[in-house]
């Protein structure tokens, strides 16, 4: 970033001439910013017009004190982060925003205030992800040093996982061990920060052993196996997930590390063969727990039969996906309008159900919007792989850009029966502290790898 | 790494693009399916945010819809709720309907094919939906007059034009408020309807068009004589053999004549026309015996008996029996046995008398005009069928007039009107209550109105009543609030 002509190089000097240095990517991102926060806050308005007609502005101003936490992210991208993509920030603000406006939204419907309002806290829990992700830009300053304590990370995340089984601290809420709670106060589910420690540790441990994961095996059939004994690590992944599976009756949160790990273990190694492996672990495994776990099996009734009276009627059958569904469908092409559907009716429309409750109002085109925000998203995650950088980088930024994509497949999936359903949350947009919290993280270490990737030369700049 | 990078991303692309059908399946092509899905509340609270049109009488408000605040946004409104009670019936959104509010349903709340291009204005225009109002044709001062009349007993009125079959009012008491079934609290509502229910004098049945019929008594003798003088083998006075009693071909119970006499001032025979004015058993019981059943049901299906009818309410069919015996056919013949009528087929009746053997065919609903005022529906007087020759029609009308200014029907006499009448006092079983009747039209020249009248449980006198008694005075009642406008 110096250029050789200044010998005496001050901090002040430095950061002096890094304000002066046109930051195009951070100009681009600051108008797509200005653009989110527009969006955000014309939906609260438009929230309150079209459900109670009248302004209130508590919520504008809780809104823009989002924005203005999101600003100082963007400040601190500036100094720290400068060539970091300028696309990630901008979505992740509106999407955020949608949801909390949708939050909101049910909120009025189902006549909830002040700390009882899920759109407050939702709004608390997003002040402290934003704050988490600038701390974590600021700390990390190279992602490189996340590598030297890959193993630390797949410790920690292993801890993670159990946590919510250690009596006293775990909780279980809609059927899935999945919480820790200290008092009533605050609960938090610690599998959403597990997925990122995961993908650091996968990541370090896979560019550590790639060669022999890759390189040894026999062919069969056209395709290159590895070794029985190199089958090692994604049994015990596999094993992990069966286990979150059976202890923690959590079928999404397993699929997702599994697919997770699964494509990073064939990115790594550029074997197929990873993934037949892959496929047929976890398919075998979801076969033998549909039939073997009740909650397994009524969620893959629920899926298939969704429409039968008897599977509607059920204790935990498909009464809230149908109604998940009427939702979506009352919306139809262009939805009822923000505040004038009845997404409520929906059970759980603000966290499981909030594509369904977005649907309703914003239609199919919204729906749209919010999937295509996320395709960008995910892609430009996976851009970073493309570009010059470090494998370790690429690796866990793929990783981390899956998760995400995975995520909103089972969720918007889920709702709309492509896939059963399972209990996830949908990234930035439904109501849910922990999953705010790592999702935050994500675009902070998505924002410091895409910074370091980016081959020097393209940013040159005449001093 | 690019390489699978490369196919990861067709991966990303190919679950997105699932997400992008499921979604546009859903919203798009299942969403009209899913929509009548009887489990999708959606619809039906859709249903409550149309503001129902209101239903009028005259220039009387009888059903409105009133803003109530809550998720229901409407609710229904009756401002003389007991009065028309037979006519608008009740309206709630989730427990059901009744009346007026029933069968015209789909123009109240703006959903009927008539609205399609009222429904695609309001949309662009932007105004709020609301239903067509709907005017019924019942005169309130003629409804009025017939419930007064009736009071306390628990009975039925219907008076038609018999011109163009116009119902000028439908009462049936005891009555009930719609009111009380229209709230929103579902819970007060269900236990209103449950009440209701339970009540011993069924105010929720309408006994002008339905319920537990009742027979018809002498009124039917009106039919029977349609037949005899349509048969062209009967003229008003034709003679008919006039014992004091008779017993029936294959019985040992004799029938008598109210008052157990010979009819009318006695003698060996007496006319039809006579018959008819002293309203005398034995000798229609002779005449029934000679038609036989067959042209008896013939004529009284073409007075609409043995069908059911839409006036949009539906009318339960007044019943003459298929299957008849000699005795039956004997009995049947004043109107006992198995022969069952509501109020509106004995109005009808007459009003095919008065409309010189023309039956109109009878309608409720006037004028049904959308959100614009334009008429989307209005009342075209047809002919249901020829009932009569109107010579026949006229020998019948000239005895009912002799029944009452000097027979059988002498309390329904208004000075200065020639009215036609027909009483009836029907059996209903040994010792239970009379079923009393009257049924006629007035003036006889030109009839403005045709009215019937019964009352049930012998309007509480047990076999005391009679009905020259109590159904005559109601029936003039009526009959002077069409002729007093």
């Amino acid at each position: 970033m110096t250029t050789p002509k200044i010998v005496a190089d001050t901090s002040v000097i430095k950061t002096m001439r890094k304000l002066r240095i046109p930051q195009t990517e951070r100009n681009r991102e600051l108008s797509l910013l200005v653009l989110a926060f527009i969006v955000n806050i014309v939906m609260v308005l438009l929230v309150q017009l079209g459900a109670t007609g009248a302004i209130d502005t508590t919520l504008v101003s809780l809104t823009a004190t989002l924005a203005a936490l999101v600003l100082g992210l963007h400040v601190c991208l500036r100094y720290v982060a400068p060539k970091a993509d300028p696309l990630l920030l901008p979505i992740v603000s509106v999407l955020n925003g949608i949801g909390v406006a949708m939050i909101y939204r049910l909120d009025i419907a189902e006549g909830y205030t002040g700390w009882d309002a899920f759109s407050t806290r939702q709004i608390v829990w997003s002040a402290i992800a934003i704050i988490a992700a600038i701390t974590v830009i600021l700390v990390v300053r190279n992602h490189r040093v996340l590598f030297r304590y890959t193993y630390v990370f797949g410790f920690s995340a292993f801890v993670l996982l159990l946590l919510p089984l250690i009596p006293g601290l775990g909780r279980r809420v809609n059927g899935a061990q999945v919480w820790i709670g200290i008092g009533d106060v605050l609960t938090f589910q610690p599998g959403e920060v597990a997925k990122i420690a995961l993908a650091i540790f996968f990541a370090g441990y896979l560019v550590r052993t790639r060669d022999s994961l890759s390189l040894v095996g026999r062919r069969f059939l056209g395709i290159q196996f590895p070794r029985l004994r190199d089958l090692g690590p994604i049994v015990v992944v596999w094993a992990l997930s069966m286990g979150v599976i059976v202890f923690q009756r959590d079928l999404g949160t397993a699929l997702l590390y599994f697919g997770m790990f699964t494509v990073m273990i064939y990115v790594a190694t550029g074997r197929l063969s990873w993934v037949l492996i892959g496929l047929g672990l976890f398919g075998g495994g979801a076969a033998i727990a549909s039939q073997s776990l009740t909650y397994v099996n009524g969620r893959f009734n629920n899926w298939l039969d969704a429409f039968s009276q008897e599977v509607y009627d059920a204790q935990g059958g498909s009464f809230q996906l149908l109604q998940g569904i009427f939702g979506l469908a009352h919306g139809g092409l262009v939805g009822t309008g923000l505040g004038q559907g009845r997404p409520a009716i929906t059970p759980l429309a603000e966290s499981d159900y909030i594509i369904a409750s977005l649907g309703e109002e914003l239609g199919l085109a919204g729906l749209f919007a919010i999937l295509a925000l996320y395709l960008v998203f995910v892609g430009r995650g996976i851009r970073v792989g493309f570009m010059d950088g470090d494998d370790f980088g690429k690796l866990l930024s793929l990783g981390l850009a899956f998760t995400v994509a995975l995520q909103v497949f089972i969720m918007v999936g889920g709702v709309t029966r492509v896939i059963p359903l399972t209990g996830l949350t949908t990234p930035f947009l439904a109501a849910g502290g922990s999953s705010l919290v790592a999702n935050w993280i994500i675009v902070a270490l998505l924002l410091r790898v895409s910074d370091s990737a980016k081959p020097a030369r393209n940013t040159e700049v005449s001093a | 790494m690019n390489k699978e990078l490369r196919r990861v991303s067709v991966v990303v692309v190919a679950m997105f693009a699932a997400l992008f059908m499921s979604t546009s399946v859903i919203t798009v092509f299942q969403a009209d399916s899913l929509a009548a899905d009887p489990r999708n509340s959606r619809t039906l609270y859709d249903s409550y945010r149309t503001e129902r049109g209101p239903i009028l009488a005259g220039s009387e408000v009888i059903a409105q819809s009133v803003a109530t605040g809550d998720r229901f946004a409407f609710q229904r409104q009756y401002p003389e709720a007991e009065l028309y009670a037979a006519v608008t019936g009740y309206f709630n959104p989730t427990q059901g309907s009744s009346g007026i509010e029933r069968s015209m349903n789909d123009l109240l709340s703006g959903t009927s094919n008539l609205q399609f291009l009222d429904e695609i204005n309001r949309i662009i225009s932007g105004q709020p939906p609301k239903g067509a109002a709907v005017q019924v044709t019942v005169d309130p001062a003629v409804q009025r007059a017939a419930f007064d009349a009736l009071g306390d007993m628990s009975g039925s009125v219907v008076a038609i034009e018999p011109a163009t079959g116009r119902i000028l009012a439908m009462v049936s008491t005891p009555t009930y408020d719609p009111n009380a079934l229209a709230g929103t609290d579902t819970q007060a509502v269900i236990g209103n309807y449950n009440a209701l229910l339970e009540d011993e004098g069924d105010p929720l049945i309408n006994r002008g068009i339905a319920g537990d019929l009742n027979p018809p008594g002498s009124t039917f003798k009106l039919v029977v004589a349609t037949a005899a003088f349509e048969s062209g083998e009967y003229a008003p006075e034709t003679q008919l053999p006039n014992p004091a009693s008779l017993t029936l071909p294959g019985t040992n119970t004799p029938v008598f004549n109210s008052g157990r006499g010979q009819c009318g001032g006695g003698g060996d025979t007496v006319s039809i026309a006579d018959a008819i004015r002293y309203s005398c058993n034995i000798p229609f019981a002779e005449l029934g015996l000679r038609l036989g059943d067959d042209a008896i049901r013939e004529t009284a299906e073409r007075y609409g008996f043995n069908e059911s009818l839409s006036i949009p309410l539906s009318v339960e069919s007044s019943v003459y029996p298929q299957v008849l015996d000699t005795p039956q056919t004997g009995l049947s013949s004043f109107g006992q046995s198995d022969v069952r009528a509501t109020p509106l087929q004995m109005a009808m009746v007459s009003a095919g008398i008065a409309n010189d053997g023309e039956l109109m065919t009878p309608g409720l609903v006037d004028e049904v005009t959308g959100r614009n005022l334009e008429p989307l529906q209005t009342f075209e007087p047809s002919v249901l069928r020829t009932t009569s020759t109107p010579e026949t029609a006229e020998s019948i009308t000239q005895a009912m007039i002799a029944s009452v200014s000097s027979g059988a029907a002498t309390n329904a006499r208004i000075d200065g009107v020639s009215v036609a009448g027909k009483t009836g006092t029907a059996e209903n079983g040994t010792g239970d209550p009379y079923t009393l009747w009257f049924t006629g039209f007035a003036p006889a020249e030109d009839p403005q109105v045709a009215v019937a009248v019964v009352i049930e449980d012998g309007g509480g006198r047990g076999q005391d009543g009679s009905g020259n008694a109590l159904a005559a005075p109601v029936a003039k009642k009526v009959l002077e609030a069409v002729l007093n406008e």
